[in-house]
This record gives C-alpha cells, structure tokens and sequence, in this order.
C-alpha cells in the first residue's frame, strides 16, 4: 500500500501495555508545511503518540507513514534496524529534557549525526555547524559545553542539532515543559522561526498561547483518544465537546 | 621489633612485590577483557547471552576465590587444564575479578540517562553507534572509580595465590618466617609493601578520574 496522500498519515494507532490502553485507534494525518499541536492532560497519550511517529515507542498496531513511506514496517530486525534509522534521519526530534550529549561541545553535538551517518567533511562539518547555530541565535557558544549553558540555551542548541540532519518533519515533546518561564520564549521564537519557513512540526505542549499562535490545527487528546480537533479558534474559544472545555478551563486556573 | 633483620630482607621483599605487582597487571587486563565481555552478554538482546553473563557472575560471585583457585590449580589436571602456579594465579584471579567488574561496567552503562540514547537512535544513530559514541564516553567516566575499587580488591586478592605457593609477597613473608621465627615483622614488611602498591594505584585512578571529568 502506498497510496498515502498525506505527508504523516498515522492509521488506527493502537498501543497497549498489557491491559492498559494508552492509545485506541487513532489516525491522524499532517500535511507538509503544517502544524500541529497536540494537547492534553497528562496521561493522554499525547507523548506516547508523539514517540510512535520515529518509533522510539513502538505501537501495538497500526501504521505510521511518512512521504509516502511507512514508518513502521514490519522487516527482520537487522532490516528493520537499517530501515528505521534510515527513517529516523529525516524525523526531527526534540525533548523536554534537552538530552544533549554532555561529553561533548555545542559543535559536536550538532556535527556528530551528520559526520557519522552522511560522511561529510570536518570543514563541511564546520560550516554546518555554524549554519544551525546561528539560525537558533546560539553561534557564539559553539565551543561550550551543555553543562554551560541555561536551559533555554539547551534546547536550542538540541532544536539545531534536530536541524543538522536537514529533517523533513520536526517532534516537539514538551519542549518549553522544563524551563524556567523567562526562558520559554527564546525557544517558541526559535520554533516560530521554523513555522515560518514551512517546517512540518508536531508539537506536543501546555502553552495554549503559544499553541493558538503558531499551530494550523490542535488536537485535544484524553484517555488516549483524540476527542477533538480543529483550528486553534475552534479548539480555544469554542470547543464542541465538555471534556475540552472542562481541560482548558482548569488549564488557565492552573496558569493563574 | 628487629629493624636490623627487616633491612637485611628487604631486598628479597622488593622482588616478591614486583611479582605481586606483575600478578596485578595481568589480572587487570584479563578482569577488565571478562568484565567488557561478561557487561556485553548480560546487555545482550540475546537471551542465551544474557543466561551465560548472569551464570558467570553468579557463580564467581557465589563462590569462595580460594576455592575457584584450588579448583584450577590442583583439579585442573584432572579434567586435563595442565598449568603451573602463577598461570593458574592469573587466570583465577582474573576470571574471579571480571565477575565484579562485569557488575561495574554494566552498572555503569544502565545508569546512563535513557534519554542519551534516544537522542542518539532519534538523529538515526544505531544501537551501536549510540553505544560507541554517546553512552560508552560518559559511562567509562563513571566506571573509573568503581573499577579502581574492583582492582584495590584484587591487589589485596594477590595474596591468596601464596596458597598455591606462587612466591609472591604474602608467600615470600611464609617462607622468611620459617628460616627467622619473626612473623611480625616479616608480615609488616609485606603489609607495607601492599599499601604502597595500593596507594600509588589509587592516586592513580584519582589522576584518570580528574582526567576523564566533563567541564
């Protein structure tokens, strides 16, 4: 089957832990250049879904195709290995946590991945280096190490080591979630930046601000369940169902 | 105290502390070559791997290394392994001590963030790669302490090998006290001799230790 006419289609998404269901039938399809935000309580599903798309969590059925590729195919596993790092180089990823690489500099975290697995020269190695840094405003600290650097700092230096590997689809898993509220905004405006310039973005988030600014379409999950989606207006101002209404309104009681 | 007889057999004394410190060495390379492996298997996704790694260090740990020593060196000849004491010295000693660095090193790649390796795999890294590039650098910097105290052990476990008359420090004291009748000085000359040994090997992995140390 390769008839996908989306750019990430996901097809009865389905994910269990013995009995416990953490994701039921969800499908779900993204088209290129656009934005999508996931939002939810925690617990939702959300992240699970989100670690589905590059398989960092497998799912327990269903299929995941990006650009006309599935994702998840099933091949032995040495294929399969080949396969979903082959698939992974072109999906970007971002973490709450930032999980840069300690033992290493700005530099080579960001050069590591594409020095490894496209073989490019030291001095190509540098320039592309220079090139992601800038572009997340982080050039002058390319020779620190993370253990420098402020958290804000952090995630942009991972958001352009995401970027070094030339994506064709960015994850955000919570990626502002672990930051002290004055540095949220160098990194929305970074991830801003990239909507601007047509990046494919799935962006798992509690900012409803930032979600509403930026995002073409938001999906409201619980129980492991999308139980709405539509055009941030919608979603924010006017939800069709009590379960979003009630989230979003103890979520800015929980803002205030 | 007989400080005079001390100064006459000190010579003698240095010679068995180069054996001990030979002993040492050799058991190091070979612990550290079981402990890499024995850390592989038991990391394996394999489960036969996993079995063996789990047996091996279970078994060592679970078992006197006095016992595992008599065992290769006097029957060893009956199931046909021929070898003669410092062999079986090394060997023992070597396999006993790769069982606790098995522990060390695998202790040291699980408390690895899990988060370093899914950055690694989500850039495409393979599992390998992750291991060779990201988790092995930061855990071999955690392991250095721990193995130091894997090797501190085996140092003093040298002595053990006197039971199987390798004429090392522990032995060399034996026999000197069979010719002077002063155990108390013969074993404080030894004693001596270790800590020194083990002093200098300590500041030696406090030395790696500051080396190895992230920014």
């Amino acid at each position: 089957m390769t008839d996908t006419q989306h750019f990430v289609e996901i097809r009865h998404a389905q994910k269990a832990y013995g009995d416990l269901e953490v994701l039921k039938d969800i499908s779900l399809n993204v088209e290129r250049g656009q934005i999508v935000a996931i939002i939810g309580p925690s617990g939702s599903g959300k992240s699970t879904l989100l670690r589905a798309i590059n398989d960092l969590d497998a799912l327990t059925s269903g299929e995941i195709w990006l650009d006309g590729v599935q994702v998840n195919k099933t091949l032995p596993h040495r294929q399969y290995e080949k396969h979903i790092n082959q698939m992974r180089q072109q999906i970007g990823m971002v973490f709450q946590h930032f999980n840069l690489f300690p033992h290493l500099n700005v530099r080579d975290n960001v050069t590591m991945a594409p020095k490894l697995l496209k073989g490019i020269s030291k001095a190509e190695a540098d320039t592309l280096a220079e090139e992601q840094l800038a572009h997340v405003g982080m050039l002058e600290r390319i020779d620190f190490y993370p253990s420098q650097l402020s958290g804000g700092q952090k995630q942009r230096v991972a958001i352009a080591r995401a970027l070094a590997m030339k994506p064709k689809l960015m994850l955000f898993d919570e990626a502002t979630s672990a930051l002290d509220p004055e540095l949220v905004e160098e990194v929305n405006l970074v991830m801003k930046k990239l909507a601007e310039e047509d990046m494919t973005m799935i962006i798992v988030t509690h900012e409803m601000d930032f979600a509403a600014s930026v995002c073409d379409r938001v999906l409201f999950m619980d129980q492991g369940v999308v139980v709405e989606e539509g055009p941030p207006e919608k979603i924010f101002r006017n939800p069709d169902k009590d379960r979003t209404r009630e989230f979003l309104r103890k979520h800015l009681e929980g803002a205030k | 105290m007989d400080v005079d007889l001390m100064l006459r057999v000190y010579p003698y004394f240095l010679q068995a502390a180069w054996v001990t410190i030979e002993l040492s060495v050799l058991t190091t390379i070979l612990g550290l070559t079981c402990g890499t492996l024995g850390a592989a298997a038991r990391l394996s996704r394999f489960r036969v791997l996993r079995i063996i790694g789990a047996t091996y260090v279970s078994l060592i740990r679970g078992t006197p290394a006095l016992i595992q020593l008599f065992i290769l060196y006097f029957g060893g000849p009956q199931i046909g392994i021929q070898l003669d004491a410092f062999e079986a010295g090394v060997i023992g000693l070597g396999v006993n001590i790769g069982a606790y660095m098995t522990e060390t090193i695998r202790g040291s790649i699980i408390a690895i963030d899990k988060g370093q390796s899914e950055a690694a795999r989500t850039v495409g890294l393979s599992k390998m790669q992750a291991m060779r590039h990201v988790i092995l650098p930061q855990a071999m910097r955690l392991m250095i302490r721990p193995l130091g105290v894997n090797i501190n052990a085996l140092i003093k476990g040298t002595a053990l090998v006197a039971a199987i008359s390798v004429v090392e420090l522990t032995y060399t004291a034996q026999r000197y006290i069979g010719s002077t009748y002063r155990p108390f000085e013969m074993f404080l000359l030894s004693g001596v001799l270790y800590m020194v040994i083990i002093y200098v090997t300590g500041r030696g992995v406090a030395w790696l230790d500051r080396k190895a140390r992230i920014v």
